[in-house]
């Protein structure tokens, strides 16, 4: 973030949360705190946190490898450690970090998981994952959670009571094994109420992306906005602060008519509002970003902010219902969505936060989110009657971003944009 | 004599083998992309109804016992020309569900009823809704297979899915699933898969008496045909292999694993052989062989008979969540019980499931001191130079160990 760019009091809660988290999984050896390694979508971190468990998710590991330019290295190790170059780099990047030490992206050591907690929402290869960190920390309990796609484009009694039974069966006893204490509900009570009040938040949060201009960019702001729900802190105080925090502050841009803030501060003219479907980039993502606020391209929503769980169609963790509700919540993230579904979100996003275009970021690794998207692209082109381009990238492997391709493609697809417009005028 | 099938055919005056006759029969049946058997099948009487299925494992006992017959998609291979279908998927995702999509849009699947997508990886499953949009058949429906191995966790909930798939059929065709009429079909599949494997013990013992391509077209033959005749076919098969036919050759014996879902194509099968490799076990149909062992085919509950065997006699897989019963372990005990020489991991490009297992796999035989070599493939591959040249090196330098 450049000098001139004003520090608001959400950036630094947001930095002193994730240094304290950072901190605490450095001092386990002295607290005696356990560690479990789990994934972002259909994460249980109210449940681990129930437990005075740390969590550790090596997605966001892997994504901070990308940003800080370390991925390319862990990737080639995996690679040569007999990973083919075909696969998801988020798994090879882990993979590759853990073999060469796991120095995480602080710069301190990871501690070793005391349990793995495979709920792999949304994507096969998280299971495929878990197995290899399995050999890779032998002995380490694994507790796995399956949980069913909607398929059918609903989350059906039969699928929640199956959810229950696994986490009553193997989930819960074995985080008391591995924690040393028992199951309090009224903790994890009081943790979910939290969690449902801050989903509140997220929701409006999100939904101030109706304003013109809106007041922040929903896909490379919006991935930060989502960093503490997504790394443990649903269900906490400081995170409820925090986003009551944020909140005031979009409200206050909204009230003096601003647009997003960029790295390189304010955007000036809002151009095209954008609604994108994949994850970003990482290991080039401030290029990435520049090449849309550079011409006034604001994303009003997009779906990856959605895959630690959607929140906009109601769903909320409920104190009353507490293992009905996180599996619920499981089964309701974005990847766990069918195609059908994503379909009906992604129009009514375009729809309701009045969109110019539609953009795929269709990514290599992710076969979960790119399988099916140019059908996606071509239903919403046809549906919704605007624009659509498309760009190709990676996560976190070099190797797939190249600026030049993307800016190409995305020039082409802002000149349609700007064809359109004058047609509309 | 070498009974390969260009032997078998050039012979001056031959009359041609009822092996040859079946084998041919087979590939006819394996490759006929418009699955006229089937749609003959289904024509023959009212009320039946065809539902399709991908990779890799599905019960296709209840489909029979609804009056339907199940028949496998395998992809168009290296037999459909793709136009359509790379519109659909982007370059970096595996070569089969575009061949299946182009082949849906293309009327390859004209009187199918249904679909039904076997939890797999995400590409299959996405597939399910690629045909949900499309409109593709009566109903696309995604089976999610348990990963909780309890009988009375991830038991119930396969049951229900089981339900599920049944409940479609029978808005289709009202025919209702009998206890009776299950049990049947578990009976009629149940010896399927003993006759496969017998055919599999004979190429253990004796590789000359059939082709691994010949193995691979009565395997997939089963596929698009109703059980029933599908057992003729295996037990004339196996009458004509349980004699002394043909001369053993110097080739090493291999496991193939990897290809269970996206198929190589059948010249690379013949280039694996061809290069001095006679392959004794593989997952090429592996749906076909998925439960080890008989279901129980008398109780009065077969769903739930069904539901255990697949719990408990799975055979190991990629898509299977393996913590607990390592897969690995596994295919070093086929390795040895099928007596190989060694393994060849065979693998899609891109095909995550697959790809991933590799480090551990080649690992565990690292350990166990079994030779292997990996490469990759996609379905409609045409070259096969680098891949005899790899095969001939690893089938040479094991008998130069040996
Ligand atoms: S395939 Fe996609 S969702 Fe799955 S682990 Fe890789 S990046 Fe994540
Ligand atoms: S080849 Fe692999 S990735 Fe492709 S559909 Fe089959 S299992 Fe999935």
């Amino acid at each position: 973030m450049p000098e001139n760019v004003k520090k608001e009091r959400s950036m630094i809660l947001q930095k002193e949360m994730i240094g304290n988290l950072f901190k605490e999984l450095g001092n386990v050896k002295q607290t005696g705190k356990k560690v479990v390694y789990t994934f972002v979508p259909g994460n249980l971190s109210e449940l681990i946190r129930s437990f005075d468990m740390l969590p550790v998710y090596p997605e966001i590991n892997a994504l901070q490898s990308g940003m800080r330019k370390k991925s390319d290295a862990y990737i080639r190790e995996a690679e040569k450690w007999g990973h083919s170059e075909d696969v998801c780099t988020y798994v090879k990047c882990d993979i590759g970090m853990m073999l060469k030490g796991n120095i995480g992206p602080t710069g301190e050591k990871v501690p070793d998981p005391d349990l793995l907690l495979l709920s792999y929402t949304g994507c096969f290869t998280f299971l495929k994952w878990f197995e290899n960190l399995e050999k890779l920390y032998p002995g380490v309990p694994v507790a796995l959670i399956h949980t069913p796609y909607q398929e059918n484009g609903e989350i059906t009694a039969e699928m929640t009571e199956y959810m229950v039974k696994q986490l009553k069966n193997d989930v819960i006893p074995k985080m008391e094994q591995v924690s040393g204490q028992k199951f309090d509900p009224e903790k994890l009570k009081t943790i979910l109420q939290h969690s449902a009040d801050i989903e509140d938040l997220i929701v409006k949060i999100f939904d101030t992306t109706k304003n013109v201009p809106s007041p922040i960019d929903a896909y490379f702001a919006g991935v930060y906005y989502i960093g503490p729900i997504n790394i443990g802190f649903r269900g906490t105080p400081e995170a409820t602060e925090y986003y009551k925090e944020l909140y005031s502050e979009i409200l206050e841009r909204v009230r003096l008519g601003l647009g997003p803030v960029t790295p390189e501060g304010e955007m000036e003219e809002e151009r095209y509002r954008l609604v994108v479907e994949g994850p970003p980039n990482w290991t080039s993502f401030r290029e990435f970003w520049k090449l849309f606020y550079d011409m006034g391209a604001v994303i009003v929503a997009s779906s990856y902010t959605r895959v630690g769980g959607v929140y906009k169609n109601g769903f909320r963790h409920d104190p009353d219902r507490l293992l009905e509700s996180l599996s619920e919540y499981c089964m309701g993230c974005y990847t766990n969505m069918n195609l059908p579904q994503r379909v009906e979100m992604l129009a009514k996003e375009i729809k309701d936060y009045k969109a110019d275009g539609f953009l795929v970021n269709s990514i290599k690794s992710c076969n979960s989110f790119s399988a099916g998207q140019l059908l996606i692209m071509r239903t919403l082109e046809d549906r919704m009657g605007i624009p659509v381009g498309f760009i190709e990238s990676d996560l976190v492997d070099p190797r797939y971003f190249s600026y030049s391709n993307i800016k190409n493609r995305l020039e082409s697809f802002f000149q349609m944009l700007e064809q359109r417009k004058l047609i509309n005028v | 004599m070498l009974m390969n099938n260009n032997v078998r055919n050039s012979q001056p005056g031959f009359k041609m083998s009822k092996l040859k006759e079946l084998t041919d029969k087979c590939e006819h049946l394996a490759f006929d992309l418009n699955f006229n058997a089937a749609k003959k099948w289904k024509a023959e009487k009212e009320n039946r109804v065809l539902v399709g299925y991908m990779p890799i494992y599905f019960p296709r006992e209840i489909i029979h016992a609804v009056d339907g017959l199940p028949v496998g998609i395998m992809g168009g291979g290296d037999r459909k020309q793709i136009v359509i279908g790379d519109a659909y998927y982007q370059s970096y995702i595996c070569h089969i569900p575009r061949g299946i999509i182009e082949m849906a849009l293309s009327g390859h699947f004209t009187n199918f009823d249904g679909f039904v997508f076997p939890a797999i990886c995400d590409v299959i499953r996405n597939l399910s809704g690629m045909f949900q949009m499309s409109n593709i058949g009566k109903f696309a429906k995604y089976i999610d297979f348990p990963q909780d191995f309890n009988s009375d966790i991830g038991g119930e909930f396969y049951i229900q899915e089981m339900n599920s798939v049944l409940s479609k059929i029978k808005e289709i065709n009202e025919v209702e699933l009998t206890t009776e009429r299950l049990n049947h079909s578990i009976g009629l599949y149940n010896k399927n898969r003993q006759l496969i494997e017998e055919i599999y013990d004979i190429k253990q013992a004796f590789p000359w008496r059939l082709t691994a391509v010949e193995t691979y077209h009565i395997v997939r033959a089963g596929m698009v045909i109703p059980v029933e005749e599908h057992n003729r076919i295996l037990e004339e098969v196996l009458y004509e292999i349980r004699q002394d036919i043909g001369e053993p050759l110097d080739k090493i014996k291999v496991v193939i694993t990897g290809a269970f879902c996206e198929q190589p194509p059948v010249s690379l099968i013949k280039t694996i052989e061809l290069a001095g490799c006679y392959i004794v076990d593989d997952d090429f149909m592996l749906g076909s062989r998925w439960i080890q062992g008989d279901v129980d085919n008398t109780t009065d509950n077969p769903l739930k008979a069904l539901s255990e065997a697949y719990l408990n006699f799975s055979t190991f897989s990629s898509s299977v969540y393996d913590i607990g019963n390592p897969k690995s372990k596994r295919l070093i005990n086929l390795i040895k019980r099928r007596e190989a020489d060694g393994v060849i991991f065979a693998a899609p490009s891109f095909c995550d499931p697959a790809l991933l297992d590799n480090p551990t796999y080649n690992k565990e035989c690292d350990k166990a001191g079994i030779r292997y070599i990996n490469f990759q493939y996609h379905e409609n591959i045409g070259q096969f130079k680098v891949i005899k040249e790899q095969v001939g090196a690893f089938s040479d330098s094991i008998k130069l160990w040996a």
